[in-house]
């Protein structure tokens, strides 16, 4: 079956459109409604591991002040902190979210192949979330073993969460891989068969690159999570020993007879490893778009920049003991894997070059969606340089469990993919709600967040080198640390209340733009992609109203000589030079 | 984790050689007109064939880590190798019996045999059903002899790897289950749900044999 016969299919779907507002806006099988419906849901659970982290930090910068966070609390706190942020919130954003609006509109296709699987995606990613809030409220609270579940302390006496908190933990993670799963399963079909004639693989928009490449990722690795997931659900209740070595606890024996931890922490980075791209491959590819759109040129290096994608993706799977040097690995081992993750920093750098190059010369508009995309490639190169430290075993070795890994991987996958999230949002708002929003308002936002986000981690390096470690609940007295370590705590903590309070400019902005936002241009940035050309805006059910786009060139057609505008939709055919313009494309 | 990663392995070069043919000797920013053979859908598959394989990869991860993860606790010391029921031989031939079985139905949707569809479905609902009896007989045989889950990592491996593989069998069952309700319901629009069936029936053939092999040599 070609795909035009697809697209056809769906095109009978036109005839029986969603009617009531039950249909068309909760049991909808639109993934424009189905994108929001993940959008809204992974930012409200992103909101709550927010003051999750604010908590934590006012219990670091000031120990011994706020009587309402006990030890128990804090560990709490920073593992439904960890877990929400990078899978409730950023894989089910990226991929459930941006993957669900922008697949369909960018390949030219009406819908997900499956609309039905794709409903069910979000209403069980739904229960997962679900799961993993009520066990907030079960007797001992939520799982406090940190978001890697460690054994044999995620599920003994002593952990917080340890009755009904990690079961629920490890349950709503076992559903949540069933939701991804489904909405995975629709992504990569979608783009191996709905796209619109013209659009060949290399035709794609990076996002597209991007959002597929990390759906292959999560398949592929998401089923580490779930081995482990339920090997320790087994370990927990029914008292196998999977993980569990021969351990007495409080002078009693649980029955355990010798089962690996380590072998646990080799499942769980397997999954652990790729996630990081599974977050970072969509922020590369959309950010991509950004710059590109914004600077008015194309992007640097097309071609290598699919292949980096996919060069990236492939080296993420042989890097996952770099997690692990200080479980006691042999040298060889550890050497193997300083050299596959220093390798991966090469097709990294592709990118990074090419972002740079991209803007080089570039006719810049520092829109908002500019300024964040700009600004991840600061916060990406920042977190990747640190990257290069803590790959090397012998650097790792001592830096390991410090803030400086905290800073790290908050540099790297908290700060970088959240600010490709705002300016994807910012991006996209004009099409997907047909308003535009305050412009002032959103380059506040982004300022006070750049450069609150860096008033927090750059100290946080400094204090790693110190050697204040991570974790921890309060330091205490502590002779190797000077006083003015604490005055640096108190500072990151007030840096980290100011950023959180920001945020509220961005939802400010979401209500000032729905009630009295002018009203969208439908392709308010000029861009060249598919989903700026539908005939309406915001996208009706279909996206494309009675004929299909043809596709006839490349997403980047910006500033070509020649042409009296600075952009050449998709859509454009080759060989007609558009009214009012120019002949010849010559590139 | 070996034997996870040759797995992978070639799940990801299979795709990445797919994906590298279709993009080594493109020039994307020339604009063309459409070309027409650019129509064809890759691999010139359906859209469920297409989700069906992408599970397929998905399942395979699954299991191979399983499996991976069941060698590297196989090699600590307080491990006591399981000797598995006999009975699992025979569950073995139903196994392959009833993948014959759905390759023989598959067969006759494809020549639009339709006299044999009811009966093909049939027999392998049978055989299917028949397998995982056989399954949980030969659980009933290890508790019987005091073999229990959490006696022995090794006993623990094998309930987890055979209840697994039944949940997975479980779920084709589900897919057969609503194949052979539309075709006794009157419906001939099955050709696509048998094809589809057939290959996960094959599939999780392999599985096991795969699964069965490592359990046998261990």
């Amino acid at each position: 079956m070609a795909y035009v016969a697809i697209a056809d299919r769906d095109h009978e779907e036109e005839h029986h459109d969603p009617q009531t507002f039950i249909t068309k806006y909760v049991w909808s099988q639109d993934h424009k409604v189905i994108a929001i419906q993940y959008g809204a849901t992974a930012i409200f659970v992103g909101v709550i591991a927010l003051v999750l982290s604010a908590m934590m930090r006012l219990q670091l910068g000031f120990p011994d002040t706020f009587s309402f966070i006990t030890p128990e609390n804090y560990y709490q706190f920073v593992t439904m902190h960890g877990m929400i942020m990078v899978i409730y919130l950023l894989t089910a954003l990226f991929l459930g979210g941006f993957g669900n609006y922008l697949i369909p509109l960018m390949v030219g296709s009406r819908d997900m192949v499956f609309p039905y699987m794709n409903m069910l995606s979000f209403w069980v990613y739904l229960l997962s979330v679900i799961i993993l809030l009520a066990s907030f409220f079960v007797p001992g609270g939520a799982t406090g073993a940190g978001w890697t579940l460690y054994p044999p302390q995620a599920i003994m006496p002593g952990t917080p969460g340890t009755d009904w908190g990690i079961i629920l933990m490890l349950a709503s993670l076992g559903v949540f891989i069933v939701a991804f799963t489904m909405g995975g399963l629709n992504y990569v079909t979608t783009v191996l068969q709905a796209r619109c004639r013209g659009m060949t693989l290399m035709r794609m928009p990076l996002s597209i690159w991007g959002i597929f490449m990390a759906t292959i990722l999560g398949l592929l690795a998401f089923p580490a999570l779930l081995v482990s997931a339920i090997m320790m659900l087994l370990d927990k209740t029914i008292l196998t020993s999977f993980f569990m070595p021969a351990i007495s606890s409080m002078g009693a024996d649980p029955g355990y007879t010798g089962g690996s931890p380590i072998l646990f922490q080799h499942l769980f980075w397997f999954f652990g490893h790729p996630e990081v791209y599974i977050v970072a491959l969509p922020a590369f590819g959309i950010v991509s778009d950004l710059l590109s759109t914004h600077a008015r040129k194309n992007i640097f290096g097309y071609r290598m920049m699919v292949w980096a994608i996919i060069a990236i993706g492939g080296l993420s799977f042989i890097v996952w003991a770099h997690h692990m040097y200080v479980s006691g690995m042999n040298p060889y081992f550890g050497f193997f894997f300083a050299t596959t993750t220093l390798i991966i920093a090469v097709p990294t750098a592709i990118k990074v070059y090419n972002w740079v190059l991209t803007l080089w010369e570039g006719n810049i508009h520092l829109r908002v969606p500019m300024l964040f995309a700009i600004g991840f490639i600061f916060t990406f190169i920042h977190g990747g340089l640190t990257g290069l430290f803590l790959g090397n075993v012998t650097i790792d070795l001592p830096l390991s469990d410090t803030y400086f890994v905290v800073a790290h991987f908050h540099m790297v996958m908290g700060v970088s993919p959240i600010l490709v999230v705002f300016g994807a949002i910012y991006h996209w708002w004009p099409k997907i709600t047909g308003r535009m929003y305050n412009e002032t308002l959103g380059k506040w936002h982004f300022w006070m967040t750049f450069l609150g986000t860096y008033a927090i981690y750059l100290p946080m390096h400094y204090l790693g080198f110190q050697g204040v470690p991570r974790r921890y609940f309060a330091m205490g007295d502590t002779d190797f640390l000077p006083a003015s370590a604490q005055d640096l705590n108190a500072a990151i903590t007030m840096s980290a209340l100011f950023v959180a309070a920001t945020q509220i400019l961005f939802f400010a902005n979401v209500i000032w733009s729905l009630t009295r936002g002018p009203k969208a241009d439908p392709n308010p940035w000029d861009a060249t992609s598919l989903e700026w050309q539908t005939p309406d805006t915001p996208p009706k059910h279909g996206n494309w109203g009675h004929d299909l786009p043809e596709v006839h060139r490349w997403a980047y057609d910006y500033s070509v000589p020649g042409y009296a505008d600075d952009f050449i939709p998709q859509n454009v055919p080759a060989d007609v030079a558009p009214a009012g313009r120019d002949h010849g494309v010559e590139h | 984790m070996e034997f996870g990663l040759i797995i992978l392995a070639i799940i990801l070069a299979t795709l990445l050689g797919w994906i590298l043919k279709q993009s080594f000797n493109t020039q994307p920013w020339i604009a063309e007109p459409v070309d027409e053979a650019a129509y064809q859908a890759p691999f010139n598959a359906k859209p469920k064939l297409v989700a069906l394989t992408t599970f397929l990869a998905v399942v395979t991860s699954f299991f191979a880590l399983i499996m991976s993860a069941y060698t590297l606790r196989m090699d600590l010391g307080d491990w006591v190798p399981l000797t598995e029921p006999q009975l699992l031989w025979a569950n073995t031939g139903i196994l392959v019996a009833a993948s014959i079985a759905f390759q023989w139905t598959r067969n006759a949707a494809v020549l639009d045999a339709t006299a044999r569809l009811k009966p093909g479905l049939i027999i392998t609902g049978v055989l299917t059903t028949l397998f995982l009896l056989g399954q949980y007989a030969a659980w009933q045989e290890l508790y019987a002899s005091g073999q229990y889950v959490t006696g022995n990592p090794a006993n623990a491996f094998f309930f987890l790897m055979t209840g697994l593989h039944a949940v997975h069998i479980l779920g084709g069952m589900y897919v057969w289950a609503r194949a052979t309700q539309r075709l006794f319901g009157g419906s001939d629009d099955v050709e696509q749900s048998i094809e589809l069936c057939t290959i996960y029936w094959h599939f999780l053939l392999l599985v096991w044999l795969v699964m069965f092999g490592l359990l046998l040599s261990t």
